[in-house]
């Protein structure tokens, strides 16, 4: 065995986390600044995966196992194939920029924030390259933890009810999986006399229907409310809303993958016959899903709102690839996947900027700002037209791929799917409409550069606060 | 040539980058050199194409060239390719041509505007977007300029974004242009289940084979592209983005919306020419939305007082003439007469845009009068123009809209013949209505007005001039043979060059054949009608100018009709836009809120705080309590393994 090239991917954060327990806590610059340089290290470190896969080699690669609790069969087991590095690197991608999102924002317990940060890269990490069904698990509740916190403690003013919200929802969907992994676990044992948590070992075995319904069901539902799928996509909003810039990027980005890589890895190669009975439930409401995340973003007040209900929207085109069962489908839903990652990751990116600047997010009072920043605006446009998948940006790919893949197995689900599109329109124009609005608010001398207007902000705050304002 | 075609979009692109990014830094001088520049050496590579496209015998005309596999995944795949076959050359030529015209008159007009840059960078985009949906060698790649030019369209609608009505004016054509390319989609989606490809290499031989004459299958392919072509191309019932349109700067409403991007729609459909000779249904329906369309914004346009509101409705209205001329399997005959009408109706707005700028802004008809002599080169080139849209012999005009009406007489379809034939009369008067209403009679409006207004600089003139000569002389390359043979026996060239393309549903009318007297009489009474329709406009603006308005009081309710455009705006307002916003609404306050989060997770959550008060009263401290609970625990158990086991 040579390096362990993937637990150093996993861990490097927690040797991170170690560093920042060294800085005293009052030094919030020192702990910014390792910080961002243990994330890039890290970005840099998880680079070489890109050319260390070989597309045309074994599906997995890179597999490191180690026997771990070998009375009851767990190995320490992870791997990599062609989608799991794709989503590594864009995860060690937006660690970095998530941290200088946090630069001036995060003013409180800074230590702790960062802490967790990196802890819970270690626990998406995790999700995505283990191949052990207990590993997997237990980075799945580990990623949880961290996000409850920094909803929780550097949310907004309902952060308390966003994050218990939050955490219920998935905990709720993660208690049910670890019943169905224990069910499979065991049924795995009566049927071979072993016991094994590994993936492979599990796809082996023949699991009847009725029971491949029940497990379904059970991975299914914590998948599904992680998607977030119609109706279990309510915590999503509130999360969102109240999360500060670097959580809600993460969120988006990252976090709502862990749901449709779960159908993805574990769900349909696991219980494949159950998938294909199941699968006009599901894909209906994939399609519920991305028409009415369209709808309700339409008349959303709120920009973060709104992003998050478009997300819903994204998402559900992401199930109905995955749920064509064609390469065609399957591929685009990969692809966007990580488009999807990259476009909204922005949004939020720029929601906070705005946040920032005007202290709301309430779309009406934004308005005038390619007067006043006009890089800003042309990046929110170019970003915003990709989010909405205009053919030629990034977007386009995924949807389009999913479209075709869903049409040559499910014309009208496809057909109805198109729909999106159109409602797309509406939501990107939405809030154009107010950013072409002269702007009230902002005297139109208001400095250009990022730094000084954060810190005119920033100064601002300081005097509400001590005048008790 | 071949390995150079990627040139010819690439040139604007590039000049889109540069005055994008750096047009700021650059000045307006490097800038109106760069924008207008990089569209003049397309035209320039267009042409040595054309030639070289020339230099081939005639069933073999057509430049490939495949850049790289844009799309490949599992069975599907899409390439970034481009071919130039007769179709896309003429096309291209005109995109460029005109196109480049376009751009040098707006040195003028943009002068000393603060986005000029950004203006430039835009409408090199849109020619980027464009050349890229005419020389697409699959329908994905046109569908990528197709959402390109949307996109342009957009920017440029919305230019001047200060103003709240011009911003909502670019949304507006946006969202109808999506609902457009909605079908479109679905078009794609049907052709690459069918076919298993989306080229049209693959596609387009195919169709006779793959598709059943008339069949279901057919049927829905062209019918969802038609959708797109609707939407695009501002017809029944998706035109109601153009008028609003008009908002953006007049160059890009003569650019885009008239010469180039509108006509996108009839050259999808006569691309996929070989699918839609699969269903006759649907060709059915292309030419009564396009008779229909014609007929309808031909009324609209004769009482709107805006100049450019009405060159939209007209615009509009020629949409319906070429849409009638592919509907009635005439594919040459409708993009013949895109070609004129993209000379003719470029000349009206450039012109229109020419007394706008004289008169700093104002657009309304009512407040014109006697331009003619500080006009004088807009003026001639106008009337040039004016007579071509109204169908009078020889101006390109006439030609090839009486093309469209003797092939739709031709094929039988005697109905929407009289239709096409109404709305040439009314096409004359309401665009001579426009003639003199701007040029003849008195000026209306204020004495300063007309001491500033003077006629436009050189490069505003030129594009006019060049144009307006088009006009008059564009349509003798497309002459029927029915004026051909008398005249020496000159071939219809128009559609002797694109027969190779067309050669399947055209029964080669551009070969020499005897010529049925009727079609004499046809001429005779169109230009017949054209006459009496300027007559009239005569009559009533010049002659007795209170005609217009007694009419109007008398018939009072056709009035508000036409001149709230049949509240077709309302009608969608009231019918869609409402409901659906509505039900929006409702979804998230009522679905989101009340049930999921208030029945459901709310709900789930009262049940837990009321089942734990229910339990928490158990415990109530007393350890006697816990003691009898307890052994009452064992007893049970005891007494249950003893008793049942």
């Amino acid at each position: 065995m040579s390096i362990p090239y993937l637990t150093l991917i996993v861990f490097l954060p927690v040797l991170g986390m170690a560093l920042l327990a060294a800085i005293p806590g009052t030094s919030h610059d020192a702990i910014r600044k390792t910080t961002l340089a243990v994330t890039i290290a890290h970005f840099a470190l998880s680079v070489p995966l890109w050319w260390l896969y070989e597309t045309s080699g074994a599906p997995y690669q890179l597999i490191e196992r180690r026997p771990w609790v070998t009375a009851f069969g767990i190995d320490y087991h992870l791997g990599v194939d062609g989608v799991t590095v794709l989503l590594v690197l864009l995860t060690t991608f937006l660690m970095p920029l998530a941290v200088l999102a946090s630069w001036r924002y995060i003013d409180r317990h800074v230590k702790e924030y960062h802490m967790l940060m990196l802890l819970l890269t270690t626990g998406m990490l995790g999700v995505f390259v283990a191949l052990d069904l207990f590993v997997f698990y237990v980075f799945w509740e580990l990623m949880l933890v961290p996000m409850y916190f920094i909803i929780g403690i550097w949310g907004g003013e309902q952060r308390i009810y966003a994050s218990v919200k939050f955490f219920l929802y998935t905990f709720v969907g993660g208690l049910l999986m670890l019943v169905g992994i224990l069910v499979l676990y065991f049924y795995h044992h009566n049927l071979t006399g072993t016991y094994s948590y590994a993936l492979a070992d599990l796809l082996a075995i023949d699991v009847p229907l009725t029971i491949q319904l029940g497990l379904f069901l059970a991975f299914g539902l914590a998948f599904a409310i992680k998607v977030p799928m119609f109706p279990f996509h309510t915590w999503l909003p509130d999360a969102h809303v109240q999360a500060p810039t670097a959580g809600s990027v993460i969120l988006a980005a990252v976090m709502l993958k862990m749901g449709t890589y779960g159908f993805y890895r574990f769900a349909i190669p696991l219980f494949p016959d159950a998938a294909r009975v199941l699968l006009p439930w599901v894909a209906t409401l994939a399609v519920i899903g991305i028409l009415y995340g369209a709808m309700v973003a339409l008349v959303q007040p709120n920009i973060k709102k709104l992003v998050a209900y478009s997300s819903v929207s994204h998402l559900g085109f992401v199930m109905l690839g995955l749920f064509a069962f064609n390469t065609v489908g399957v591929q685009g839903s990969v692809i966007q996947m990580i488009n999807h990652g990259l476009s909204t990751g922005a949004l939020f990116f720029i929601c906070g900027m705005l946040y920032e600047r005007r202290h709301t997010y309430e779309i009406e009072s934004f308005g005038g700002l390619s007067g006043v920043m006009p890089v800003f605006a042309t990046i929110f446009m170019i970003v915003t037209l990709s989010s909405i998948g205009l053919p030629g940006l990034n977007g386009f790919v995924g949807e389009f791929l999913i479209l075709v893949g869903m049409f040559q197995t499910h014309p009208y689900m496809a057909g109805l799917s198109t729909v999106g599109v159109i409602l797309a329109a509406y939501r990107r124009l939405d809030p154009d409409r107010n950013r072409h609005r002269v702007d009230r608010g902002l005297p139109q001398t208001v400095p250009r550069s990022d730094r000084s207007v954060g810190r005119a902000v920033r100064r601002a705050r300081r005097g509400h606060r001590l005048t008790g304002g | 040539m071949e390995s150079l075609l990627w040139l010819i979009p690439a040139l604007p692109l590039a000049g889109f980058a540069i005055n994008g990014l750096f047009g700021r830094k650059l000045g307006d001088r490097v800038v109106s050199v760069i924008g207008p520049g990089v569209v003049g050496a397309g035209f320039v590579l267009a042409a040595a194409s054309f030639v070289s496209l020339r230099s081939m015998p005639s069933a073999e005309r057509l430049l490939q060239q495949t850049l790289y596999n844009w799309l490949p995944a599992g069975e599907f795949s899409a390439s970034i390719g481009f071919q130039l076959d007769p179709l896309s050359m003429t096309m291209v030529l005109v995109v460029t041509g005109v196109g480049f015209l376009i751009h040098l008159y707006s040195v003028g007009y943009m002068h000393g505007d603060g986005g000029y840059a950004r203006y430039f960078a835009f409408l090199n985009l849109f020619t980027f977007a464009m050349l890229l949906l005419v020389m697409a060698d699959n329908f994905l790649l046109l569908f990528v300029g197709w959402e390109g030019v949307g996109l342009c369209s957009y920017l440029l609608i919305g230019f001047w974004f200060e103003d709240q009505a011009k911003a909502e004016a670019g949304k507006k054509a946006f969202i109808v242009n999506r609902i457009g390319d909605f079908g479109f989609l679905l078009g794609i989606f049907l052709i690459f289940w069918t076919f298993g490809s989306v080229a049209f290499a693959d596609v387009l031989p195919e169709a006779a084979t793959r598709l059943t004459l008339g069949g279901d299958l057919a049927f829905w392919i062209c019918l969802f592209l038609f959708v797109g072509a609707v939407g695009k191309s501002a017809q029944i019932p998706l035109f109601v983005w153009l008028p609003d349109a008009m908002a953006g700067p007049t160059p890009v409403s003569a650019l885009i919306h008239a010469a180039t991007m509108v006509t996108a729609g009839v050259y999808m459909v006569a691309r996929a020419h070989a699918l839609y000779e699969m269903a006759p249904q649907v060709l059915a329906v292309v030419a009564g939305i396009g008779a229909a369309t014609a007929l309808f914004a031909a009324t609209i346009g004769i009482v709107q007082n805006d100049i450019k509101k009405v060159l939209a409705y007209s615009t509009i209205s020629q949409l319906g003439y070429m849409f009638l001329g592919v509907g009635v399997a005439a594919f040459s005959a409708g993009i013949f007469h895109l070609v004129t009408h993209a000379f003719f109706k470029a000349v009206l707005f450039l012109g229109a845009g020419s007394v706008i700028h004289a008169l700093h802004g104002e657009q309304d008809m009512r407040a014109m009068g006697g331009l003619k002599s500080k006009l004088p080169i807009t003026y001639w080139t106008m009337l040039a123009a004016t007579l071509a849209i109204a169908g009078v012999p020889p101006l390109a005009g006439f030609v090839s809209k009486d093309e469209i009406l003797w092939r739709t007489w031709d094929g039988g379809h005697s109905v929407l013949w009289v239709i096409g034939f109404i709305t040439a009369g009314l096409t004359a008067a309401y665009m001579f209505r426009l003639f003199f209403l701007t040029f003849h009679g008195s000026f209306r409006g204020t004495k300063d007005q007309w001491a500033h207004a003077h006629e436009s600089p050189w490069s505003m003139t030129l594009p006019l001039v060049i144009l307006g000569g088009l006009s008059v002389i564009g349509g003798w390359i497309g002459l029927p043979m029915a004026l051909g043979q008398p005249l020496g026996g000159i071939a219809n060239r128009f559609e002797g060059w694109l027969a190779p393309v067309f050669e399947a549903g055209e029964h080669a009318a551009h070969e020499p054949h005897a010529i049925p007297p009727i079609e004499y009489g046809l001429m005779t009474a169109s230009v017949a009608i054209a006459t009496l329709g300027i007559l009239v406009a005569y009559w009533a603006y010049l002659r007795s100018p209170d005609l217009p308005g007694r009419v109007a009081t008398r018939s009072r309710g056709v009035y508000t009709l036409l001149n709230g455009k049949y509240f077709v705006d309302e009608l969608y307002d009231f019918l869609i836009v409402r409901p659906f916003y509505a039900l929006s609404r409702f979804a998230w306050r009522v679905i989101d809120d009340g049930l999921i989060d208030g029945l459901g997770v709310g709900g789930t959550g009262a049940l837990v705080k009321r089942g734990s008060r229910i339990v928490s009263r158990w415990e109530t401290g007393y350890v006697q309590g816990y003691a009898v609970a307890f052994f009452g625990g064992v007893f049970a158990i005891l007494a249950y393994y003893y008793l049942f086991r």
